[in-house]
């Protein structure tokens, strides 16, 4: 009774707040003030970047503060499109990297999510043990499995003379470090995919597949018929979610190659960075930036496309 | 549809037989480097370099005592832990209110903003950043690494718990309204209490992956402020002088991102699944 009687006071106020002052012109404007102060702070953080980078690559600077920048207008652009040899290998290796990577976690990890989607014993147990490699320490990870794959007395050397394989050199070959590169990529990630793809398998109803083995409906047909379909949106999310850290990956081949042998594994990513902190040419790395990120929005591009189209 | 005679309990066993074998190789692939990390650390540096590698020797404790005590570990530990903690704290105040202002008030071009702030490369920043922490003074000190490593949680904070605001139901605050709190109360008396299991989520995240990060501290970090992954890849320097030193660093920089997840692991999945299903 209480509270009712308190509505009815209330009430008639509503109409009225411009006589109360800042508070309740606060309390009008609230959202503002909800998003506001983050969205100051990566305007600051982030855009600022995001134009001095875009400034920075019409000059060119070795970042010395005795030297002003030089304008060179496209002129770093020209010289990235125009045949830059580092460029144009750091985009071969970038697409084989993160087009075969995200290929193989993708499909592993959609099968590895039909394998656990289902009650068996443990299996709390099983998805925690399954998500560590996604949270463990790259740099760690990556020191690892860089010994695991020395030639000389790697585990992974052991594991091929063991099953017969012939002997590989792993990181230390030029057409080997990528494959190599990428199982590592493959294993950190698969994870990743395969729980995002259980949380979209779970929540599909199950009176369908009744329907379908009524229709006699083998799991295999099942599966490509109706699970697939289904779960399509939620997998190509994941992919997305794991094309945009694929294409930044640092870490992990920085530490385990650094790029190496020679330019071999040098993505685009860590072209940039040597451009930048190893010869310092601020403004050539700038332009590089700038095509890295437009990579990266086309891949996203491209892959809502596929969301949309068909789903 | 032949097998049936055979005895439907007999197909049932193989198949479950099969299934907990697929699992448990799977497990192993997955575990594996984890196990190897922990084994060698106990191996000193000449027993890691036997080749074939060795499974049975005398464990040491050395490979530990030395990263602790020669390459003041405890002092790079603080120095992460202060950083994760400074950005978390910090995230959360910024991130907070921008995932409720989302979720209640539908800014849907920030969610948009804040999703391509994920897009960007961290390099992009590092280059404007280091100029310009440089001429402010911020490069090796713990204001400019807190603030360079909110580039990360506030995004992630913001993004996963708009999920979670989104759930709370609006009944409840309209009802405080009613009762005359104030819209900046009901986010802080109803809102906020009801997303805890969100924070967590989000909270673990965030502290792992700023614990995590090695490109920012690399670049913007120095004597002073080093963190625990730029240690542990300076033990790379003396390559395959210490192998012994690597594995043991690598096993107590990993060692409480593991504990975390062991402890909070359903909320920690909660929150890797969130940021990829609304995606």
């Amino acid at each position: 009774m209480a509270s009712g009687k308190a509505e009815i006071r209330e009430k008639p106020k509503e109409p009225a707040p411009p006589a109360i002052g800042l508070s309740s012109w606060v309390d009008r404007h609230i959202s503002w003030f909800f998003v506001l102060p983050a969205v100051l702070f990566l305007g600051a953080v982030l855009a600022f970047p995001v134009v001095y980078t875009g400034g920075l690559s019409l000059f060119r600077w070795s970042g010395a503060a005795a030297t002003p920048p030089a304008w060179v207008g496209l002129g770093n652009y020209a010289d990235v499109f125009a045949g830059d040899p580092g460029f144009r290998n750091a985009i071969w290796v970038t697409a084989y990297f993160t087009g075969v990577s995200l290929l193989i976690e993708v499909s592993l990890g959609v099968g590895l999510a039909q394998l656990l989607n289902r009650e068996f014993l443990g299996k709390g147990i099983a998805r925690t043990l399954l998500i560590l490699p996604v949270a463990g320490t790259p740099v760690a990870l990556a020191l690892i499995w860089r010994h695991m794959y020395n030639p000389s007395n790697g585990i992974f050397t052991w594991f091929a003379e063991v099953l017969r394989l012939p002997p590989q050199r792993w990181l230390a070959d030029a057409t080997t470090v990528i494959p190599s590169l990428i199982l590592f990529d493959v294993w950190q990630w698969t994870p990743l995919i395969m729980l995002i793809t259980l949380a979209g398998l779970v929540s599909l109803p199950a009176d369908i597949y009744e329907a379908a083995q009524i229709d006699g409906a083998s799991p295999w047909q099942a599966f490509w018929r109706i699970t697939l379909p289904l779960v399509r949106p939620t997998v190509v999310a994941a992919a997305m979610l794991r094309f945009m850290d694929s294409v930044k990956t640092f870490d992990q081949i920085y530490v385990s190659t650094q790029g190496g042998p020679g330019i071999a594994s040098q993505t685009l990513n860590l072209y940039v960075f040597d451009q930048a902190f190893q010869y310092l040419h601020f403004g050539y790395a700038s332009s590089l930036l700038v095509v890295l990120f437009f990579v990266i929005l086309a891949g996203n591009v491209v892959l809502a496309s596929v969301r949309r189209g068909r789903a | 549809m032949t097998g049936q005679s055979a005895g439907p309990g007999r197909g049932r066993r193989a198949r479950r037989a099969s299934f907990y074998c697929a699992l448990f190789l799977v497990l192993v692939v997955f575990i594996f480097p984890f196990f190897w990390m922990a084994f060698n650390s106990f191996k000193t540096h000449e027993k890691i370099l036997e080749y074939p590698p060795a499974f049975v020797f005398t464990p040491t404790l050395d490979n530990f005592k030395n990263v602790l005590v020669q390459s003041h570990a405890v002092q790079y530990t603080w120095n992460s832990v202060l950083i994760a903690f400074g950005s978390l704290g910090v995230g959360m105040v910024l991130g907070l209110p921008a995932a409720y202002g989302i979720a209640r008030y539908g800014h849907r071009t920030l969610a948009l903003g804040i999703l391509v702030c994920r897009m960007i490369p961290g390099i992009s920043f590092l280059v404007p950043w280091f100029i310009v922490f440089r001429a402010l003074g911020l490069l090796d000190t713990y204001t400019g690494l807190v603030i360079a490593h909110l580039v990360i949680t506030v995004p992630l904070i913001t993004w996963i718990m708009i999920g979670f605001f989104e759930e709370v139901p609006v009944e409840l605050e309209e009802a405080a309204r009613i009762d005359g709190c104030s819209r900046a109360g009901v986010f802080l008396r109803i809102a906020l209490p009801l997303v805890r299991p969100g924070l967590v989520s989000a909270g673990i995240l965030a502290l792992i992956f700023t614990w995590n990060s090695f490109l920012f501290p690399l670049i913007l970090a120095g004597v002073k402020t080093k963190t625990l992954p730029v240690l542990v890849y300076s033990f790379m320097t003396f390559d395959y002088l210490d192998l012994g030193g690597v594995y043991a660093a690598s096993t107590l920089v990993t060692l409480p991102v593991i504990v975390m997840v062991l402890l909070v692991q359903r909320q920690f999945i909660r929150g890797l699944t969130l940021g990829g299903v609304k995606g």
